[in-house]
């Protein structure tokens, strides 16, 4: 009797199985992104991952982290390796690729650009790097609330570091990028030579001594959708933060935030793959459809960051109210590209003298 | 004579059963301890002074050091370099140079780059002289430098790790000295973390002795109705009401809205991301660990004695301070030592309503864990507090006595 009824069923499951089969390992194929959270993260699923997802059948999970490669670094020490694919910055890019963290990308395998374009041309310079592939462009800028502020806003970076003429709270990052090079800029380094100061004991002291002046005005943030919510609280009356998410609020939450350009720092954002994960292939295909001109060109219909490519670019129609807020739009005040050279090479001993100088 | 022999035989065997059925019982926690707590403990005291990244990538470079044994004001000779440049070839391959890289950079800035500079050379030569090739990649190993933070490295096992959570280090010429002033924050931060401890413990006891003298003495109805409020936020999440906190103190919170409501304040009040947001915050999480065993102690204190303390002449305050006041001791100690070794160890409250410079040492164990990936020294900080721990328990059993602990 029970052995009737278990051959039976175990001939139904069989059968089930063997009729599933192309649908179940169809559906086992998944990848984890790892992103910056917030609109940003809803950017890159509308016009990545849902096509991609669509496209290949692979399904796309997105975590969000903190930007850090230290949590790719202890992913890999520890051999439990959760991500796929990582969206982060050329200094962490370059410095991953060196500690043997990422998959090599072979860039002869990018599309070429939906114009015709090869790859090597189509994409901005510096969006190709050996283990990762660029995606857009924001721009680090101060922000601040003018339905507080009115027209008597922050003008320069200089007044971002004037706590007599602008009291009150401002936020910043808590990272040594960005906010170190503006240091050095409000304290009267020329752009062109942030770095060449910075790489010298005394440029860090330097920078640290403009710091120490408002120090105690400082909000300290690590979320892209904290600066937002902090000037939306009245915590801080200005803020270090990413423009995309600036606008972001004033669309979604009707905010009248404004940006003040002066000073901006544009940074890239790129994806790597993690080595030794178990889905290096689909990662790979995912990375490649990515950053290809249509998805590219999709994503500034949700956040205003500028796509790597230009025939994406030229992909994006007039009538997107993004088009104004992109940060390669000329716009008066300074403004100044990341070295992501220097970054890698300098970011073990300033994130060391950060934390110090933080915890004093 | 036998018989007796026999029957105490028969009660040792007796006894001997009922101890392996009692070992039975408590072997599935002893187990759990033992996975959950025993060993990751092990590890991260191992991990505090066991390192073996230099002695193991550099294995050739290590031993050519060791046979060379120069003075450390010297740079070595070519057979050192040679072996160096050995262990380079096989690092890159293994893509173990990062790590390597990152390790000699922990101790002395500015190495990594030296370090990588060679690395992404190595490959591409063939043949020495290999002095001349690492001068030229990098003029750092040319200085005697270099070799002298591989020769700190070179064992296995070290104290460098707790030199550095206590704000020193192990120089390039092999002495032992401070870390550079810029560098020198653990002592500070140890300091600060006893210091909050020992602020938010007055507070509970502060608060926490009148609210346990009611309760102890309020009609047991009431008495318990007045228990559960005080156990209410102990049921709630420790993150829900740190940003609960968040919620009430910040700038346009309802205490900063309030008073400006009521004209007593024109500019809202820093209560948060201070040091007294989380002195607060961490007052009300902590309170219930002092009322309670303060409570159990105070319900079972007679009331007779005061009393007939009273009837013998003593004043109501000295019949307090010399009476009431001792029997209360236990259940005191009790709380006291309970909210100041759970406060020690506190990270998320102070991240959350903390500012910079009011983060506890927990934060530091976990931004070298999981930021700057320096896990030896997250260790030898974290073994230090342990320690720290320890020792204090140690004093309180000397000065009020262990078994003097009522916790309930």
């Amino acid at each position: 009797m029970f052995k009737r009824i278990n051959s039976s069923a175990l001939a139904v499951v069989g059968a089930a199985a063997i009729a599933f089969l192309p649908g179940i390992s169809a559906a086992q194929q998944a990848i984890t992104v790892a992103s910056w959270g917030g609109a940003y993260t809803v950017s890159q699923v509308e016009a990545y991952h849902k096509p991609f997802e669509a496209k290949s059948g692979v399904k796309v999970t997105s975590v969000d982290y903190s930007g850090a490669l230290s949590e790719v670094a202890a992913q890999v020490k520890t051999g439990n390796i959760k991500w796929d694919v990582i969206d982060l910055e050329p200094a962490e890019a370059l410095k991953g690729c060196e500690e043997g963290l990422f998959e090599k990308i072979d860039p002869s395998k990018l599309p070429a650009g939906a114009d015709g374009t090869p790859a090597a041309k189509d994409f901005a310079t510096g969006m190709i790097l050996p283990c990762a592939i660029g995606n857009i462009t924001y721009a680090n800028v101060v922000a601040f609330d003018k339905a507080k502020m009115g027209a008597n806003g922050p003008k320069s970076l200089e007044d971002f570091f004037n706590v007599g003429k602008f009291p009150g709270k401002r936020g910043i990052k808590k990272d040594p990028s960005v906010i170190m090079e503006w240091a050095l800029i409000a304290d009267g380094v020329a752009m062109a030579d942030v770095y060449k100061v910075l790489a010298t004991p005394a440029g860090v002291d330097r920078a640290f001594k403009k710091l120490d002046t408002i120090k105690s005005s400082i909000v300290w943030w690590t979320a892209g959708a904290q600066p937002p919510a902090l000037l939306a609280s009245g915590e801080v009356v200005m803020t270090h933060a990413w423009h995309g998410r600036i606008v972001d609020a004033n669309v979604k939450e009707k905010k009248d935030f404004a940006v003040m350009w002066d000073g901006q720092i544009q940074i890239p954002d790129m994806y790597a793959i993690l080595k030794g994960g178990k889905n290096v292939a689909a990662a790979m295909e995912f990375v490649l459809f990515a950053t290809s001109t249509q998805p590219l060109a999709d994503q500034a219909k949700y956040i205003p960051y500028a796509p790597a490519r230009n025939s994406s670019l030229a992909k994006i129609p007039d009538s997107n109210p993004n088009k104004a807020w992109l940060p390669n739009t000329p716009r008066p005040g300074r403004s100044m590209l990341t070295n992501a050279q220097f970054w890698m090479e300098n970011s073990a001993d300033m994130n060391k003298k950060f934390a110090a100088w933080l915890a004093k | 004579m036998d018989s007796e022999a026999n029957l105490s035989q028969r009660l040792r065997k007796a006894e001997r059963r009922g101890q392996l059925r009692a070992y039975a019982l408590i072997a599935p926690l002893f187990i759990f301890v033992a996975l959950s707590f025993l060993i990751p403990l092990g590890t991260v005291l191992l991990n505090s002074f066991y390192d073996p990244v230099v002695p193991n990538g550099l294995p050739r470079t290590v031993r050519a050091l060791a046979d060379w044994n120069g003075p450390r004001d010297q740079i070595p000779p070519e057979p050192v370099y040679a072996a160096l440049a050995q262990d380079l070839k096989e690092a890159v391959q293994a893509e173990k140079h990062g790590s390597i890289a990152n390790r000699l950079n922990v101790e002395e800035s500015g190495l990594r780059t030296v370090f990588m500079r060679a690395a992404r050379r190595v490959s591409a030569q063939e043949d020495g002289p290999w002095a001349p090739f690492f001068e030229a990649a990098d003029p750092g190993w040319a200085q005697p430098g270099i070799w002298g933070t591989i020769r700190n490295l070179a064992s296995p096992t070290h104290s460098l790790f707790y030199l550095s959570a206590l704000d020193a280090k192990r120089n390039q010429d092999g002495s032992v000295g401070p870390q550079p002033e810029d560098q020198r924050i653990h002592i500070t931060i140890y300091l600060r973390t006893l210091g909050v401890a020992l602020t938010v413990t007055l507070m509970c006891i502060l608060l926490g002795f009148p609210l346990a003298y009611l309760l102890a003495h309020l009609r047991d109805k009431t008495a318990n109705l007045l228990l559960i409020l005080v156990l209410l936020p102990f049921w709630t999440s420790l993150l829900v009401r740190t940003t609960a906190w968040m919620v009430v103190l910040q700038k346009e919170g309802v205490i900063n809205s309030l008073l400006q409501a009521l004209h007593l304040i024109s500019e809202p009040l820093p209560l948060v991301f201070n040091r007294f947001g989380v002195v607060v915050a961490m007052t009300h999480i902590l309170l219930p660990f002092m009322v309670l065993p303060m409570y159990s102690v105070m319900r079972q204190i007679p009331v007779s004695y005061v009393r007939a303390a009273r009837s013998l002449g003593a004043g109501p305050l000295t019949a307090f301070i010399r009476v009431y006041l001792p029997q209360c001791i236990p259940g005191l100690g009790a709380g006291a030592l309970l909210v100041f070794i759970l406060a020690l160890g506190y990270y998320i409250t102070p991240a959350l309503l903390g500012g910079s410079t009011d983060q506890m040492i927990s934060y530091f164990v976990e931004t070298n864990m999981s930021r700057s990936l320096n896990w030896g020294l997250a260790s030898a900080l974290a073994a230090i507090l342990l320690g720290a721990v320890l020792v204090l328990y140690a004093a309180y059993d000397r000065l009020v006595g262990a078994n003097n602990l009522k916790l309930g």
